[in-house]
């Protein structure tokens, strides 16, 4: 069983020496990893984000890139590092800031039969290409009856950063999830991020997939099977990061970081968690999160985003339409805070769920309660 | 009057395998002939194309007929609508037919057309079939997207047609789209996208031909302007109703789309200008009798003789009918009969597509994903209807 070790990886990539081991720093391109052979293998979800794209661009020449920033700039966020060197501007396009019309181009070119890779800087700016991806992507091949497929994949980071405040930080994970014709899918770990990648690329439906800014610089172990180039996650398939039996805690994205540790905390209390990371919102691995809760019969879901119908709501519903008897004790709900993101830094650490959060909901969920916090 | 003059030499068929029709030897003469259109072009940063066109008597022939063919094909959904046979939305194009037909004269089916929700006519051009239309139009399996498009989502991907697209403008940036595939394949074809005066307002419009003339995609933006976008005149909606002019560093031709020659001319000139030199504006001058969609009279914002009167000096058809009786190609009584054999087969494909069943209730799960992973999908209630996707 692959323990998660994590060691960060300060915002300049210098080694960072942990006793018995040195970690090993990463260029995107993988195939010179292959000479290390001792100790884990680390990269960093940028590394991994960039390796699967640049991967993909070499397999198949119909997957391009399009964004703000990704070619000369080499991405704002650097994931698309080096790809415009490697590709041309051909294949990795710069496009003016105007996502109504480069969106709509891209999932033009996805109509034809290309595979276009469609870079938001922030899903925030998504909503100005939201009807190309509802309307223009999603539904295309069930109005057609099959005779347009749409093999587009919409990616950007999503949900809080720090400090942007309420216009670019949030989620939109709820809102393309409810979508019937779209898959979303949102990485974890440097491993999900390549995998959940190259899946989406290869994927013949429209596929929105949400990274998350912070977790761009952390860097995770990754095994050799990953860093193969064919190396490929299925959609639709939930991973149980910790196996427990008192709890079942769902999560994706930076919150799965958030729910290991207060898994951690949990164990110190003689409650034992169960981890799943989500990694496919839509299609939701109910499979999974009801057989986890039909061991733990407790349930505390987590995320960043809004609250009101949110992935923790469908989550809850599904396991009450499921699972009802094997419940006992109410589903608990970890979301991001009912109001749009403030900026001053101690006002959005309370918007946003933090570990002790998920830690006090499952006490609650096990009938061990805290004391009430004092009033805010 | 319509300048004519005769060649001799022989040239390349303009034989246009859509229509078969037997009259006199005329009909399958392919030997070019110049017809000059009813106005010059009008252009912006551009140098306009000749109004001399050549064609043959079989290629207006057809156009007679194909034209005629989409005429009857929208008054008979009329009639179907108004029977509740059709349901929802329902946009109707007689009036337009010039457009449809002059366009696919110069274009191959390598070459992509995309267009808005009056879509019926741009499908038939195409290559679809009238079964087809009234199938999907009724919402039945043998429609072009079995059924579960409707009247504004026809698509025939192998003939190039991407749709039929419900919301306004959004066909333009797709359609941009095609082109921008089209140069990255090295296909040499063009992409010509329709959208009408009212979405010639569109903001993603101009984002997607800016993006459209900084990479030189072999695109074509065609305003079928009829004048009206839904209730609202021209001179209401916008500020500058010179569409053509629109494109601002993008050149432009204003041309008479009730002029089917004027309308292939202008559409030959515009795919070999995309090929070399990117983007171009074409703005039809066109007309729509029926009023938005089904559920307009189109007559509050319009009076009756601005109606009429269009029917009367600029109808499409009978400006065909006019040419062929004076080049002696056919005579009255022909061109009647072609009228009534049209008529035939619009009736016959209605009665078929009305023997056509509803899609079979499992078609509510069927190509939401091409890939589905196992994933499930529920109905109203989901303890009652429950489907692992196909």
């Amino acid at each position: 069983m692959l323990g998660i070790v994590r060691r960060k990886v300060c915002a300049k990539g210098l080694p960072v020496t942990v006793p018995g081991e040195t970690l090993r720093f990463f260029r995107p391109v993988v195939h010179a990893l292959r000479n290390y052979s001792s100790a884990a293998k680390e990269l960093t979800v940028r590394e991994a984000l960039n390796s699967a794209l640049d991967e993909e661009m070499s397999a198949d020449p119909k997957v391009f890139l399009m964004g703000e920033e990704v070619g000369e700039y080499q991405g704002a966020y650097k994931i698309s590092k080096g790809l415009l060197d490697k590709y041309g501007p051909d294949r990795v396009l710069d496009t003016p800031i105007t996502e109504a019309g480069f969106t709509g181009i891209g999932v033009g070119a996805a109509y034809y039969g290309l595979k276009p890779v469609v870079e938001f800087m922030t899903f925030n700016f998504s909503m100005q290409a939201i009807d190309h991806i509802i309307n223009s992507a999603a539904k295309s091949n069930y109005m057609s009856a099959g005779q347009i497929n749409v093999p587009i994949v919409f990616r950007g980071p999503n949900g809080a950063a720090a400090g942007v405040g309420a216009q670019h930080s949030q989620c939109y994970a709820a809102w393309y999830a409810s979508c019937p014709g779209l898959k979303v899918l949102s990485p974890y770990s440097s491993e999900d991020a390549r995998g959940l990648l190259k899946a989406a690329i290869r994927d013949p439906d429209p596929v929105v997939f949400l990274e998350n800014e912070l977790l761009y610089g952390e860097s995770f172990p990754v095994s050799a099977e990953a860093l193969d180039s064919s190396f490929c996650l299925p959609i639709g398939k939930a991973k149980i990061e910790r196996e427990g039996k008192d709890v079942t805690i769902t999560a994706f994205s930076k919150m799965v970081g958030h729910a290991l540790k207060a898994a951690d905390i949990l164990a110190k209390d003689g409650i034992s968690a169960e981890v799943i990371n989500l990694r496919s919102i839509r299609p939701l691995d109910r499979a999974t999160i009801n057989a986890s809760v039909r061991k733990t019969n407790r349930l505390v879901t987590v995320e960043e985003g809004f609250p009101q119908h949110g992935v923790g709501a469908e989550i809850c519903t599904s396991v009450v339409e499921e699972s009802f008897g094997y419940l006992d004790a109410p589903v608990e709900r970890i979301a991001g805070a009912d109001v749009p993101m403030p900026y001053a830094a101690n006002l959005e650490r309370m918007a946003v769920p933090q570990v002790e959060d998920i830690v006090r909901a499952a006490k609650r969920a096990c009938y061990r309660s805290v004391p009430l916090a004092a009033a805010a | 009057m319509a300048l004519i003059s005769r060649s001799t030499s022989t040239c390349a068929p303009l034989f246009r395998p859509l229509t078969l029709f037997s009259l006199r030897h005329v009909s399958t003469d392919t030997s070019p002939i110049t017809v000059d259109t009813s106005v010059p072009f009008t252009s912006h940063n551009c140098d306009p194309p000749s109004r001399s066109v050549t064609t043959s008597t079989s290629e207006l022939l057809s156009f007679f007929r194909d034209m005629s063919l989409m005429r009857r094909m929208e008054i008979a959904a009329d009639s179907l609508y108004k029977s509740k046979l059709i349901r929802g939305f329902c946009h109707l194009y007689d009036g337009q037919e010039a457009v449809s037909v002059g366009m696919e004269a110069a274009l191959t089916k390598s070459d992509c057309i995309i267009t808005a929700y009056r879509d019926h006519c741009i499908f038939l051009g195409r290559g679809g079939s009238l079964l087809e239309v009234f199938s999907e139009l009724m919402g039945r399996q043998a429609g072009c997207s079995k059924g579960k498009g409707g009247s504004m989502h026809f698509y025939r991907k192998q003939a190039g047609f991407y749709g039929g697209h419900g919301i306004v403008g959004a066909q333009v940036p797709l359609g941009c789209g095609l082109a921008f595939a089209q140069k990255y394949s090295k296909d040499e074809a063009v992409t010509f996208a329709l959208y009408g005066d009212g979405a010639a307002n569109q903001g993603q419009l101009f984002e997607a031909l800016n993006i459209a003339a900084l990479w030189d995609l072999p695109a074509i933006l065609v305003c079928e302007n009829n004048h009206y976008g839904m209730g609202t005149a021209e001179w209401r909606a916008a500020k500058s109703p010179a569409y053509y002019k629109r494109g601002d560093y993008v050149p432009g031709l204003k041309v008479d789309g009730m002029d089917a020659l004027a309308v292939k001319q202008a559409c030959k000139f515009a795919k070999e200008h995309a090929l070399k030199n990117g983007p171009l504006i074409l703005e039809m001058d066109t007309y729509r009798y029926h009023g938005h969609s089904m559920s307009d009279p189109g007559s509050t914002y319009r009076t009756r003789d601005e109606i009429s009167g269009i029917r009367q000096e600029r109808d499409p058809i009978e400006r065909v009918r006019k040419l062929l009786l004076s080049l002696d190609v056919a005579n009255e009584k022909e061109l009647k009969d072609i009228e009534k054999e049209v008529r035939k087969e619009v009736d016959e494909a209605i009665a078929q597509a009305k023997g056509s069943p509803a899609p079979e209730p499992s078609e509510l799960f069927t190509n939401i994903y091409v890939k589905s992973f196992g994933a499930e999908a529920y109905g109203a209630d989901r303890k009652e209807v429950r489907v692992t996707l196909p």
